[in-house]
């Protein structure tokens, strides 16, 4: 159990971490998400006691991380995939770790072979592909056997073997009691992995709620339509009762909660053509984007393409992308 | 590159359905915390130091360094030691031979010492070893016990086997007399240059740059005179450019190896006060390395 309770952290003028308060509780994998910048490596930084929080406590079963005499052993985290001297071997880069920790050296070769690293355990890590160094970042997470796992952003650069191995791995380690905290800002990949979501845009909580209730509030289902004859479908639509809302947009009608069979049989008896029935779902991704639109950091401004890294389909996005903290400001005054 | 393939027992135990978002949810059952097999005594300074010693002995660097001044020294050294007579032994001591490499050695010395600490922080290593061992002093502590246990041993080495070679070659009756004690002076002289390399790790740990280091105690070793000599012009200034011209890291190993200039040699400060001075300066850096270092984000 790791408690956060009004963790804030301020570079100078710019906070880049803002009162958070969560838990990461036990047996679940605990999805961290935000944009990029929004905080998330800062965040686990000071969990970790690498960098000082400018107020706010951390605390990993009741304890501050350095009342913890063997911390290896407590919590295995994986930060950043370099953080190992290349010019030592994997091998070597493991045993340091693990001697000041006082954990057995054969537990080295155990991680490595869980990692898929033995074949390469003699190689200097500075020639590892990037997927490789992942592992043994992995690797060395998982050296003391920990109850708590923490890792921060695992699936970046990885190939689809890769990125499958590592969820597999994490859904086997939280099934065995552990505690897995990891980082994303791929809402995609963290609804294959976790069972608890985190979210936070500029350093402030927005959303601490389990997935099952953040699919069930977000992804939204609904049937677009597109006729030549849009008016009389209208008519036909609203005197079966059903509502429509008309996208000038894209010219066609969405139609929530009621079926696309439903639909074409009712167009097929008042003989109306359609150019489109099709069934929609609101992506996650689309919802996270939308939850966190106005804490996004660094917008693409490229002419044309409003909110570049927004999918077609999302007319949430603005066309103007505003100043990056305009929205954020704006809530601030809203909400006092 | 062909990656490996993965292996092992966890990527396995995955849940059934791990395809369908939100499968997994509500119905899992939630084990108790896990708790690992493996045993769990505490870590002490002596596997901090175990540690520091893997560390230090896994990378090329420590090879690189250390070779180059045991070849520059003992090179040098033996040179010196064959080139020169009996008689030249007179006011010098045996081990005065391994100063010249020395001179230029102890800047292997203070690389090996700044790349000790400055290594971990180019490379993120420094996230990983403070996160497997919070008492960041510890670590320290153990880096400045492991690097200083090697350099003098290997400093000390060196400077003895020229010291050796000078007294089977020219220990006859024309090098006049020896006293057994002149060793000392070689001995505080390896002192002085392993005081150097601490210097440069505490640098190292302020700094926490390797180049950014390696310059300031390049400064330190090679200014001095030319500091000194430049302020002696002026009047005004003169008295404290003799200072810096007496009391440097050139002089004072000349001064501990038995270089004086014997004609001026009356005022020169002795061994003992470069001693002194060299531990000042280098204590108050390493206090300073601990001060920062343990509050220091990084």
């Amino acid at each position: 159990m790791i408690e956060l309770e009004g963790l804030t952290k301020r570079f100078g003028a710019k906070t880049a971490v803002d009162h958070l308060s969560f838990q990461v509780r036990p047996g679940v994998v605990t999805g961290f998400l935000g944009p990029n910048g929004a905080g998330k490596s800062t965040t686990m930084r000071m969990m970790l006691d690498l960098d000082n929080p400018t107020s706010g406590t951390v605390r990993i079963d009741g304890k501050h991380y350095r009342e913890l005499p063997e911390p290896l052993k407590y919590i295995g985290a994986l930060l950043d995939a370099k953080s190992m001297h290349g010019g030592r071997t994997a091998y070597n880069n493991l045993l340091c770790l693990a001697q000041s920790n006082r954990i057995p050296e054969r537990r080295v070769a155990e991680v490595l072979d869980l990692v898929g690293l033995t074949a390469v355990a003699k190689k200097k890590s500075k020639g590892f592909s990037l997927g490789m160094g992942q592992r043994l970042g992995i690797a060395s997470a998982l050296l003391g056997d920990p109850e708590i796992l923490m890792f921060d952003e695992p699936v970046n650069g990885l190939d689809p073997e890769g990125i499958l191995w590592i969820r597999n791995l994490m859904k086997g380690l939280a099934s065995e009691g552990r505690t897995i905290f990891v980082s994303s800002h791929l809402m995609s990949e963290m609804a294959l992995t976790a069972q608890h979501l985190v979210v936070i845009g500029q350093g402030r909580l927005l959303a601490d709620l389990s997935m099952a209730d953040f699919i069930q509030q977000n992804s939204r289902s609904y049937v677009r339509l597109r006729s030549p004859q849009q008016e009389r479908l209208k008519d036909v639509l609203h005197e079966a009762g059903i509502s429509a809302v008309s996208v000038p947009a894209t010219g066609a009608l969405e139609i929530d909660g009621v079926e696309s069979e439903r639909l074409g049989e009712l167009a097929a008896q008042h003989q109306i053509v359609l150019h489109e029935l099709s069934p929609q779902r609101a992506s996650l991704e689309e919802a996270f984007m939308r939850m966190t639109a106005d804490s996004v950091e660094y917008h693409a401004h490229a002419p044309g393409a409003p909110g570049a890294v927004g999918s077609a389909d999302n007319p949430a996005r603005p066309a103007d992308v505003p100043a990056w903290g305009a929205g954020f400001e704006a809530k601030r005054k809203g909400g006092e | 590159m062909t990656g490996p393939t993965p292996s092992g027992p966890v990527p396995a135990a995955a849940t059934p359905g791990a395809t369908t978002p939100g499968g997994a949810t509500g119905t899992a059952v939630r084990p108790a915390g896990y708790s690992s097999p493996l045993p769990t005594p505490r870590p002490h300074l002596g596997h901090a130091l175990a540690s520091e010693w893997t560390k230090l002995v896994s990378v090329r660097s420590t090879l690189w360094t250390l070779g180059s001044l045991v070849v520059v020294v003992v090179g040098i050294g033996l040179l010196f030691v064959a080139q020169s007579s009996d008689r030249d032994y007179i006011g010098l001591t045996f081990a005065t031979p391994a100063l010249f490499g020395l001179l230029v050695g102890q800047i292997a010395v203070m690389v090996l010492g700044v790349l000790t600490i400055t290594s971990e922080h180019a490379t993120g290593l420094v996230r990983t070893t403070f996160t497997a061992a919070p008492e960041r002093h510890r670590v320290l502590t153990a880096k400045y016990l492991v690097f200083s246990a090697t350099a003098f041993t290997v400093v000390s080495a060196a400077v003895f086997v020229v010291g050796l070679a000078g007294q089977i070659v020219h220990g006859g009756s024309a090098a006049g007399a020896h006293p057994a004690n002149e060793w000392s002076g070689a001995l505080l002289g390896s002192l002085y240059v392993t005081l150097l390399g601490i210097l440069a790790l505490a640098v190292g740990a302020l700094i926490r740059h390797s180049a950014g280091a390696i310059a300031v105690m390049l400064g330190f070793v090679t200014l001095p005179p030319v500091i000194g000599a430049m302020l002696n012009i002026w009047e005004a200034a003169a008295p404290t450019g003799q200072v810096i011209l007496e009391h440097n890291a050139p002089v004072a190993l000349m001064t501990l190896f038995g270089m004086q200039e014997s004609d001026v040699s009356l005022d020169m400060p002795g061994p003992g006060i470069h001693m002194l001075v060299i531990l000042v300066v280098t204590g108050a850096a390493v206090i300073a390395s601990y001060l920062t270092v343990g509050r220091r984000d990084v």
